[in-house]
């Protein structure tokens, strides 16, 4: 399917990141968005707000971030794409309903603006210390998405990739900026509608009599509909049977809880992107995510020069995390370098990965500014070793 | 007479129930059962379709409403009810969307969505059913139980104090106002009605017998005593000023239909303002694209 004319600014334009994800999530189809307003990422929420009216939808400013993604998990059951935007403290409110859009299988997008915490933090700061949070942060077992975009240009590209994926796997999607990439301005080149694909909702194509809302096709994600459209379909938090009624029962459990994992982790190989560069000889691979992944150039550069084979993986999906990849080039080289604006979130996943077969060196930084350049290249040198 | 498949007759609320759901989880003689029966007559004198109409139910034994109706129908997590029917009405304005949870979830946990529904006007109906207590915790003080009340969170005795609930969401721009006990099942259930056929946000408080919880921990008898109590100290008195509704202990309970009055919902104001401010430029949220 091909973009809806009406939500596409085609053109050059100097946007910063927050304003570019709003384009790109009108550009995908977004017709809803409830949200609350925290820096640094209220500029998406005001970009929508003036822009929804032109376009056909709704912009709400709810009275918290517990309302803003119960009413976004409801907007999406009403029949339109939805998200909400948010940074840390509103992104700890969010966790309750995003277990429950996890739960009841809800197509939907959760922008986080990364800021440095724990708690109210560097407000108007950056960091990346949310990316565990993103992936776990509600209660029980369940598998996300997450994506980070290192500019403008990708916040408007990839945002439009988190509603394609939302709808294709029916699962919360984590927009992972940070406060840099959010508020750098930078050249942003929006396409003609028919040259940007858009995923429909995967609504079921069987009649009311024989539909079960929660009965997964092959690629384990069960067909939608939409409240409304006759099918008088119950859904719930709490454990349910493939009709979608509650089952307190550990075998309903246990089937339903992998079947969550599972449709994100055994469809991982058709849901990563990974940039990749010279790491086919590479002695040293440096691993790095938004806005860390554009600090970390100079430092390849100059260790290249110095003659030191190192390549490099900047990684546009984050979770599900790139294990195979990983573990094909564990094999290979001497050793992983992994910057990010935390105390190692997703090193240690890295670290898990690579299991004792090469080296894995860990750059973290609490936050409030990026890394420099020099303390990334001597960590190379260090690994190359 | 229509027969279901063991060639008994149908039961006139069949089409409305998930039968394959039944037996439910309520007690004998809780008041949630019979807010449900009027909730149902309500529906099938309210000419809507039927399809276009959903339920949105927050958590615990109100909570459970939801599952139990024919109809599109969500159980989403506890005080949320209100805000997850705001996404979906919003989304799909044709929907009618009725939210039916208990005090503790609406009240409680759910206060601030409640009092910005009634703000805003959203156009929703809220029926609250009021048990006075926590009942699927096991029957804890709620922001509802009166003073002096006992519960296993004030054991002995409730010194705070309860909200009045039909003041709260009067004076925070409700359309329609009612309160009733489950013993008036025929009002209740044309308030239902009246509440289901209001634009904007109406609400109508259920006070419902707890007999499990609320009647054993305080001495009250059973379900039928609090019934028998509820015939003897209800005053029905519309219009009633929302400061006399306050609840006490075992004393009369004022009910009847307090506020009804009309003004602009969420979704007229917002087509109405834009629609002025931005002129042909202007798109209605009902012209937005579906998701597919």
């Amino acid at each position: 399917m091909k973009a809806d004319p009406k939500g596409v600014l085609t053109g050059e334009h100097y946007l910063d990141g927050d304003h570019a994800c709003t384009e790109g999530a009108l550009a995908a189809g977004c017709r809803f968005f409830a949200g609350y307003p925290i820096t640094p990422s209220t500029e998406v929420a005001e970009r929508f707000s003036a822009r929804i009216p032109h376009v056909g939808g709704i912009f709400i400013q709810m009275e918290d971030e517990l309302g803003s993604m119960a009413a976004v998990v409801g907007a999406s059951w009403g029949g339109k794409k939805s998200m909400t935007v948010t940074s840390g403290p509103g992104f700890s409110l969010m966790m309750e309903n995003i277990g429950l859009a996890a739960m009841m299988e809800t197509p939907c997008v959760i922008v986080n603006v990364q800021r440095g915490g724990p708690s109210t933090g560097l407000p108007t700061m950056v960091g990346q210390s949310d990316m565990m949070q993103a992936r776990w942060g509600s209660h029980g077992d369940y598998e996300i998405i997450a994506i980070s975009p290192a500019s403008p240009q990708e916040a408007f590209d990839y945002s439009i990739k988190c509603f394609n994926l939302a709808e294709k796997y029916r699962v919360p999607v984590m927009f992972m900026m940070d406060e840099c990439v959010g508020h750098m301005t930078e050249k942003v080149v929006i396409p003609n509608p028919d040259q940007i694909d858009v995923e429909p909702r995967r609504l079921t194509k069987k009649s009311p009599k024989d539909y079960l809302p929660y009965e997964p096709n092959e690629d384990l994600v069960p067909d939608m509909i939409v409240a409304g459209d006759g099918y008088r379909i119950h859904s719930t938090g709490l454990t349910h049977d493939e009709r979608g009624y509650p089952a307190m029962k550990p075998e309903v459990q246990e089937k339903l809880v992998h079947r969550l994992v599972d449709k994100i982790s055994k469809n991982a190989d058709k849901i990563i992107e990974l940039e990749e560069d010279q790491t086919d000889d590479a002695d040293v691979i440096v691993m790095a995510y938004g806005i860390t992944s554009r600090v970390t150039m100079p430092a390849i550069f100059k260790a290249r020069k110095k003659g030191i084979k190192v390549g490099f993986i900047k990684m546009i999906t984050v979770w599900p995390f790139p294990e195979k990849r990983v573990r094909e080039l564990a094999k290979k080289v001497k050793a992983f370098v992994m910057p990010e604006i935390n105390l190692g979130q997703v090193a240690l996943e890295l670290e898990r990965v690579v299991s004792g077969k090469a080296g894995v060196h860990h750059i973290p930084h609490a936050g409030g500014w990026v890394h420099d350049p020099e303390d990334i290249y001597k960590v190379i040198v260090e690994a190359a070793k | 007479m229509k027969k279901n498949a063991g060639n008994v007759p149908e039961h006139p609320m069949e089409n409305l129930l998930r039968m394959d759901r039944i037996p439910h989880i309520w007690c004998s003689t809780c008041g949630i059962g019979t807010a449900v029966s009027c909730f149902i007559q309500a529906l099938q004198n309210f000419d809507y379709p039927l399809d276009k109409i959903a339920v949105v139910s927050g958590i615990g034994c109100s909570g459970r409403i939801a599952g139990y109706i024919k109809l599109d129908s969500f159980h989403t997590t506890h005080g949320r009810a209100i805000p997850f029917a705001t996404g979906l009405k919003l989304a799909n304005p044709e929907l009618k969307v009725i939210v039916f949870s208990g005090d503790g979830d609406l009240v409680s946990i759910g206060g601030n969505h409640l009092i910005h529904a009634a703000r805003r006007n959203m156009d929703i109906t809220v029926f609250c059913v009021n048990n006075f207590i926590y009942a699927m915790t096991g029957g804890q003080c709620a922001p509802t139980t009166p003073t002096d009340a006992n519960s296993s969170t004030s054991p002995y005795g409730n010194f705070d104090h309860p909200f009045n609930i039909p003041l709260l969401v009067g004076s925070c721009g409700a359309t329609y106002v009612a309160r009733w006990t489950a013993l008036h099942i025929r009002r209740l259930t044309r308030s239902m009605q009246e509440a289901l056929e209001k634009p904007g946000f109406s609400f109508v408080e259920i006070i419902a017998p707890c007999s499990t919880l609320y009647a054993r921990r305080n001495r009250l008898g059973t379900g039928l005593d609090l019934m028998k109590f509820y015939h003897d100290n209800s005053v029905i008195q519309h219009g009633a000023p929302l400061e006399s509704l306050d609840i006490q202990f075992q004393k009369k309970i004022i009910v009847g239909k307090f506020i009804d009055k009309k003004r602009p919902t969420f979704l007229e104001a917002w087509d109405q303002y834009l629609g002025k401010k931005l002129g042909d430029k202007f798109i209605s949220a009902e012209k937005g694209i579906r998701a597919a």
